[in-house]
């Protein structure tokens, strides 16, 4: 038993107290009254305050936790002090409500996309598959021989758009696919590939014929409208609208490739529709910049047939067409059946390399054009590759117009164009600008010097050879060369509303002169006609007389 | 562009497709350099090639201790030896001015004038020239008409002292992303035209050592400008519609900025239908 305590033996009352004697011995004094009174003290100080939610056991662990941190000097003189900075401290929210949002700039976005192109995706074949052949070009080494002569963009891109162009190859069926350039745009610029299906691959066509079936629908159903209101018809108008030209058939002509286009490397790329003759014939008259969204509408005068992605699809084919050339010798002209009766002119567009290819030498490629050929057949004036006549198939029309099919036959020539394979000689300049200007890359070191040819008439178009290796690029914006400025095509004139005719045109009003004699001569004959009068009047008279 | 941050200023510039040849980039950092040496430029600048017919005239130009002051322009055919190009006249560049049509790349080529009417060949003659002009001529003018309409410089990189010259800002750091984009942080770097009819509201707002310039943003036609991020946004390309080649490059919160003109010196007049 312990009285008073208990005291521990350092303590002064120790052994003063004899048990049963000290004034607590009433209470309970066990072994672990002690602890007993510290957890007592203890849950005292944790008592929440009724006002403001503290304790008074964390406040002042809070403060003497701030004063050791701190260790500020006199810290018994400005005890209050801290302690009221600590109570201040608890209202004020640990975080600032206003943070700086880490910002998701877009150039990390661009950077993730750029990333993906370089890993590999999963699944993939094993190396040796890939090293089989495969229709990527090697991008890296047209760069090569374009930097010699200062064309091409930086070896970043260029291997970035190698790396786009893996992942096209990947996932569409191609057989030979080409980097074909790039042309820059307002907002965006676009990345274009060259591109040809395995043959026997369909193409995604049938949305179109669809759409071109709905429409024929549409125009069966208003001719059936037009003959139920025979009664009260306005005039019919004679207009008759041109004949539309067909486009050519994919794999031939101007639509011989599948061009791909994205605006950056990582980007999808997104197919461009084959080109019509009447978007060709349109483009050539316009000359507008390209926005980079080929959604955008393409606001001209005369009206352009589409957007942005056909304009631009018209554009690469009259480029392909006037820039795309080889060395002499390299392609040779297939040999293909032709079963067809419509092979007018224009002696097919196929060719194919020559086994026995002897490249000339730099020098000699660069003194001569005629040792440059073009090799992609060229666009006639119809908008065509190879000339239709329009009127052949146009069975369908009415019957009235068979009069003026005919003479519309009569005026309608065969359009004929250079045949593939002809050599830039025969190419005609503007002016006195030759269509071409050839340079060698160096002239330091003419025995590795690369051969460049600029156009002149596509600025942006170069072509280079160099043994047996030759290509074609094009960085530009896309628009033809033109020493005058361009002068867009006034609107048509008014178009007569009614042919002019006796029946509908005023007569001239009588002049003075006309209108005296006429009246003299309308007297003359009413004097003679009262005289007649007068006369039966007295005859009249002179019969009354006689009954 | 700077001659001595060319050959990264060439990266940043590539996109349009047209840079020069290894061999070009190669010399022309040494004989950059001995320009500077022999005419005692301050900095050269390496201004840019026009594409002739039959060759190309590449541009360099020095600047004195005074930054806007005149600048000399020299023009070389292979980048090796250069020749100074003849001061600009106001004259100059209003004969330049009619003549439409490629630079032929000789130096030395005559133009003669086909479409001039009777008073003008009159008051030729009564001056004592003839009606022609030489390429050397129209090529100076033409860099003069290229360097006023679409030299451009970003905001903040040039102050102009109490005294009236202008230095580099040493305190320049680049611009923002977000002020990159914006056409008005972009100033021609020639003497200003609009910058008086300005309301004193806005004159209020501008700093007079920095703003002593026309911005891009008022330029006529508008849109004239493409301002575009390539290389993944980490670079802002300004490329002129007017004349087509001038491309203008600046790497956002970097002091990398500068112009290069890659084309073939011609105005191209069609921009109103092209928009």
């Amino acid at each position: 038993a312990y009285e008073h305590g208990p005291y521990q033996p350092h303590e002064p009352g120790y052994g003063l107290y004899q048990p049963g004697y000290s004034p607590y011995d009433d209470q309970i004094p066990d072994p672990k009254s002690r602890m007993l009174a510290i957890q007592n003290a203890k849950a005292y100080l944790l008592k929440s305050s009724t006002t403001s939610g503290l304790n008074l056991y964390d406040h002042l662990a809070n403060t003497l936790t701030k004063i050791l941190d701190e260790q500020p000097t006199n810290a018994v003189d400005i005890i209050e002090n801290i302690s009221k900075d600590v109570k201040w401290a608890q209202f004020q929210k640990k975080m600032d409500t206003l943070r700086d949002e880490h910002e998701i700039l877009p150039t990390f976005e661009a950077a993730e996309k750029r990333k993906a192109l370089f890993l590999k995706t999963n699944g993939e074949e094993e190396l040796e598959e890939e090293i089989e052949e495969t229709p990527l070009p090697n991008v890296m080494e047209t760069a090569f021989y374009f930097e010699q002569a200062g064309i091409g963009l930086s070896k970043d891109e260029s291997y970035h758009i190698f790396l786009a162009l893996k992942k096209l190859v990947s996932v569409q069926p191609i057989q030979t696919c080409r980097f074909w350039g790039k042309i820059l745009g307002l907002d965006m610029n676009y990345i274009i590939a060259e591109v040809q299906y395995h043959e026997g691959e369909k193409e995604e066509e049938r949305e179109e014929e669809v759409i071109e079936e709905g429409e024929k629908g549409m125009a069966e159903v208003e001719d059936e409208d037009e003959e139920k209101e025979k009664e009260d018809e306005p005039p019919k108008s004679i207009y008759k609208p041109q004949p539309v030209i067909p486009k050519e058939e994919n794999g031939t002509g101007a639509n011989k490739y599948v061009y791909f286009v994205c605006n950056e490397p990582g980007k999808p790329w997104v197919k461009l529709p084959p080109v019509t003759p009447a978007q060709i014939v349109c483009a050539r008259k316009i000359k507008k910049f390209f926005t980079g969204r080929l959604d955008a509408p393409v606001v001209s005068f005369p009206p352009f047939p589409g957007n942005e992605a056909n304009y631009l699809r018209a554009q690469i084919a009259r480029i392909s067409a006037g820039t795309q050339i080889s060395p002499i010798g390299f392609y040779q002209l297939a040999e293909v059946e032709r079963d067809d009766e419509e092979e007018q002119g224009g002696g097919g567009d196929t060719y194919e390399e020559n086994p026995d290819f002897q490249p000339l030498s730099v020098a000699e490629m660069v003194d001569s054009l005629s040792t440059w050929v073009h090799h992609r057949q060229s666009i006639l004036k119809q908008g065509r590759c190879v000339w239709l006549n329009p009127f052949q198939n146009s069975e369908e029309e009415e019957e009235n117009e068979e009069e003026e099919k005919v003479e519309d036959l009569d005026e309608l020539q065969q359009e004929i164009g250079p045949p593939i394979l002809t050599p830039l000689s025969e190419d005609e300049g503007i002016q006195n600008i030759p269509a071409w200007t050839a340079q060698l890359s160096t002239n330091l070191i003419p025995q590795y010097a690369v051969a460049i040819l600029q156009s002149n008439l596509w600025p942006g178009a170069y072509a280079f050879a160099s043994g047996m290796k030759f290509d074609n690029i094009y960085f530009g914006w896309g628009h033809k060369y033109s020493p005058e400025s361009h002068a867009p095509a006034l609107p048509p004139p008014v178009q007569a509303e009614y042919p002019s005719g006796p029946e509908i045109t005023e007569t001239r009003d009588p002049t003075l002169e006309e209108e005296l004699a006429f009246k003299a001569a309308s007297e003359e004959a009413l004097d003679a006609a009262e005289e007649e009068e007068e006369e039966e009047d007295v005859e009249d008279d002179e019969e009354e007389e006689d009954d | 562009m700077e001659a001595a941050s060319l050959p990264a200023a060439l990266e940043l510039v590539a996109g349009g497709g047209v840079g020069l040849s290894p061999e070009k980039r190669a010399v022309l950092g040494a004989s950059l350099l001995l320009l500077q040496r022999d005419y005692r430029f301050e900095r050269v600048w390496f201004w840019g090639c026009v594409q002739g017919l039959r060759g190309a005239y590449y541009i360099a130009e020095g600047l004195g201790p005074d930054r806007a002051a005149p600048r000399s322009r020299l023009y070389s055919l292979n980048c090796v030896e250069w020749s100074l190009l003849p001061p600009v006249t106001k004259e100059m560049v209003a004969r330049a001015e009619r003549l439409m049509g490629r630079f032929q790349g000789d130096p030395s080529f005559e133009y003669e004038y086909t479409e001039i009417n009777a008073e003008d060949a009159e008051r030729l003659f009564e001056d004592g020239k003839e009606p022609v002009i030489k390429e050397e001529a129209r090529l100076v003018a033409t860099i003069e008409q290229i360097d006023r309409a679409v030299g451009i410089i970003p905001r903040g990189a040039f102050v102009k002292t109490p005294l009236g010259a202008v230095h580099e800002n040493r305190n320049f750091e680049g611009l923002s992303s977000t002020e990159a984009k914006k056409l008005s942080s972009y100033f021609h770097f020639t003497e200003p035209v609009n910058l008086k009819n300005k309301t004193l509201l806005e004159k209020a707002d501008l700093d007079p050592s920095i703003d002593f310039l026309d911005s891009l943003e008022h330029d006529i036609p508008q849109g004239s400008w493409t301002v575009q991020l390539e290389k993944g946004g980490t670079v802002v390309v300004l490329r002129s519609l007017l004349w087509l080649g001038l491309t203008f490059y600046h790497v956002p919160m970097t002091t990398q900025y500068g112009y290069i003109y890659f084309g073939t010196g011609e105005k191209n007049l069609d921009l109103p239908f092209m928009l």
